[in-house]
């Protein structure tokens, strides 16, 4: 006898999120890219749509990190003081779709970079690439208020993509999105309620919905990569199930978080076989793909490179 | 949860006024604000005073299609007057309210259904009255569904109101009611859903919104989909907010409660 085959059928589905704006929009980039939209659990395509592929970001700072391993860095020796120049390599050599500029300048323990200085480097970016772009401050609060306002504003009408929100520090940023028309990320601890939470902060401000990007928080292979899957398990079911205040579409940090573990660092040091780290960057990467992630900034071309093709295999194209 | 409005019922008498005056300003206002505090339905009822029940009910429906895009429930003891209505309905499916399981209204009823793509709601009451008990009412429910199918009519489509008694007439309703709406999820795959009219719990008594806010989460610990309720009852709509949350319906927020009055 045949069992029949069950089939979920969902109420709801995840928000749109614009990235990007052409000319004809106010903006200058050369395409606009769109997360979110899914209609079903990861690539469950029987039950339901995924009209948007994940697109995958790669990182690019404003100045040389000074964290990062010897061989980890070499596919980025030559741009790696230029930020402009950076993210012309990402977008046309290694094929990022778009680029998270990461003003580490700022950090007030580094260079203390100010505004002007952010401004410019913004500009310059915008300038370089013609893809869609992520701006992110140092992570110091009181920076974070000071830069990410004047790149708002230096990047107005791009539709950009800024962060990060947290539930301890979310009006500044969500008021320079709003005034100069970009999207922001909402930042949560691995944490469904809070994240709830800060998307309703965010909404109150009258953020409007399709204008949030959820980051839950990633947790690297080894490192709570199970913790970060099931968050986003359930913040998926609870956006088919109509909670709309968690429909939002995913932006993972990858790229960061599997740099991060000591076998990656290790494995890029000077007579380390680098290929470990990069294995982990896409076994993270390839896990939250199939937790419904959007959006994912990488590090290394090479896990770009394997990414990408493995998304061509799920999108079936 | 499916809230239905049920403030546009002739037995209000701001409502019965503006009928007799034919003023659509009262209703239209009563239409805005339910519309406002989250109605996903609004009820329209002619109430029992007036001779030409059709020709109002047509005149009701246009009248809050003037100023609200949500869909109607089509309210009336009489399929003419509810047929008036449904012919005039236009914004997405139309809930029909009500038909008992008696077979000519319930036939009637289901090829109304059919015909304007609506939703039913089926009592849990035929020509002898409304059932004491659980079982009963259940088997009755089981008739609806059955006659219902042979119709085409999915399921899925169906309300079960089980028809709850005011708690100061018949006090022992209550539980059975309450019984049904766990017990009509088991009649068929997919279940039915369940609705009650939430007010008539607390007809005549004097603690009437406590009573129903009381009900209404203690039919939602038990399965109910949907009620017809005062929508503009702020204590009303912050208990089933706050029953939402603890039935796991909804995912905790610290600022649950302010995202739901907005």
């Amino acid at each position: 006898m045949a069992i029949p085959v069950m089939k979920e059928s969902w109420q709801s589905k995840v928000l749109e999120v614009v990235l990007g704006a052409t000319p004809e929009k106010g903006g200058t980039r050369g395409k606009t890219i769109t997360i979110g939209g899914e209609s079903t659990l990861p690539y469950l395509l029987s039950e339901g749509d995924i009209p948007n592929r994940p697109q995958v970001a790669m990182e690019v700072w404003d100045i040389a990190p000074d964290n990062w391993e010897e061989q980890l860095m070499e596919p980025f020796a030559d741009v790696i003081e230029d930020p402009a120049a950076w993210a012309q390599k990402c977008v046309e050599e290694f094929g990022a779709d778009l680029v998270q500029l990461k003003l580490m300048s700022g950090d007030p323990e580094g260079e203390d970079a100010g505004p002007e200085d952010v401004e410019e480097t913004v500009k310059k970016v915008l300038k370089a690439v013609d893809v869609p772009i992520i701006i992110t401050g140092p992570g110091n609060e009181e920076k974070d208020n000071l830069l990410l306002p004047a790149a708002a504003e230096a990047s107005r009408g791009e539709n950009c993509l800024l962060g990060l929100a947290i539930e301890e520090n979310y009006r500044t940023l969500a008021a320079a999105c709003m005034a100069n028309g970009h999207n922001i990320i909402a930042t949560s601890p691995i944490d469904i309620n809070l994240c709830k939470q800060v998307n309703i902060l965010l909404s109150e401000m009258d953020v409007p919905k399709n204008r949030i990007v959820i980051d839950p928080t990633t947790g690297a292979l080894g490192y709570g990569i199970e913790y970060t899957y099931s968050i986003m398990e359930r913040i998926r079911l609870g956006a088919l199930q109509a909670d709309k205040m968690i429909a939002m579409p995913f932006l993972n940090f990858v790229g960061e978080e599997a740099w991060r573990t000591k076998e990656a660092r290790e494995s890029a040091q000077e007579g380390g076989d680098i290929r470990l780290g990069i294995s982990w960057e896409i076994l993270t990467a390839v896990n939250f793909i199939h937790a419904g992630s959007d959006l994912l900034v990488l590090r290394h071309p090479d896990s770009v490179k394997q990414i990408k093709e493995h998304i061509d295999v799920l999108m079936g194209s | 949860m499916i809230l239905i409005g049920e403030r546009i019922n002739g037995l209000f008498k701001d409502v019965r006024k503006a009928i007799q005056e034919k003023d659509p300003k009262p209703i239209q206002e009563l239409a805005i604000k339910q519309a406002e505090a989250g109605a996903h339905y609004l009820d329209v009822n002619t109430g029992p005073a007036v001779d030409n029940p059709a020709e109002v009910m047509d005149w009701l429906v246009e009248v809050v299609q003037e100023v609200v895009d949500i869909p109607l429930s089509i309210d009336a003891a009489k399929m003419d007057a509810i047929e008036a209505g449904l012919k005039v309905h236009k914004n997405g499916r139309p809930i029909i309210n009500s038909t008992t399981a008696e077979a000519k209204m319930l036939e009637r009823a289901l090829t109304l259904t059919k015909e304007y793509n609506a939703l039913l709601i089926g009592l849990a009451m035929n020509e002898k009255g409304v059932p004491k008990d659980a079982n009963s009412r259940c088997a009755i429910a089981m008739e609806i569904i059955a006659v219902a199918d042979e119709f085409g009519i999915p399921t899925s489509d169906l309300f079960i109101d089980p028809l709850i008694l005011p708690v100061g007439v018949a006090q022992d309703h209550a539980p059975e009611v309450l019984e049904t709406i766990s017990q009509i999820k088991t009649l068929a795959d997919p279940p039915p859903k369940t609705v009650i009219g939430l007010s008539n719990v607390s007809q005549k008594a004097k603690h009437r919104e406590l009573i129903n806010r009381i009900f209404l989460v203690m039919s939602m610990g038990v399965g109910l989909d949907a009620a017809i309720v005062d929508v503009n009852d702020k204590d009303l709509m912050d208990a089933m907010a706050t029953a939402k949350i603890l039935l796991n319906q909804e995912i905790y927020a610290e600022s649950y409660l302010e995202m739901s009055r907005r």
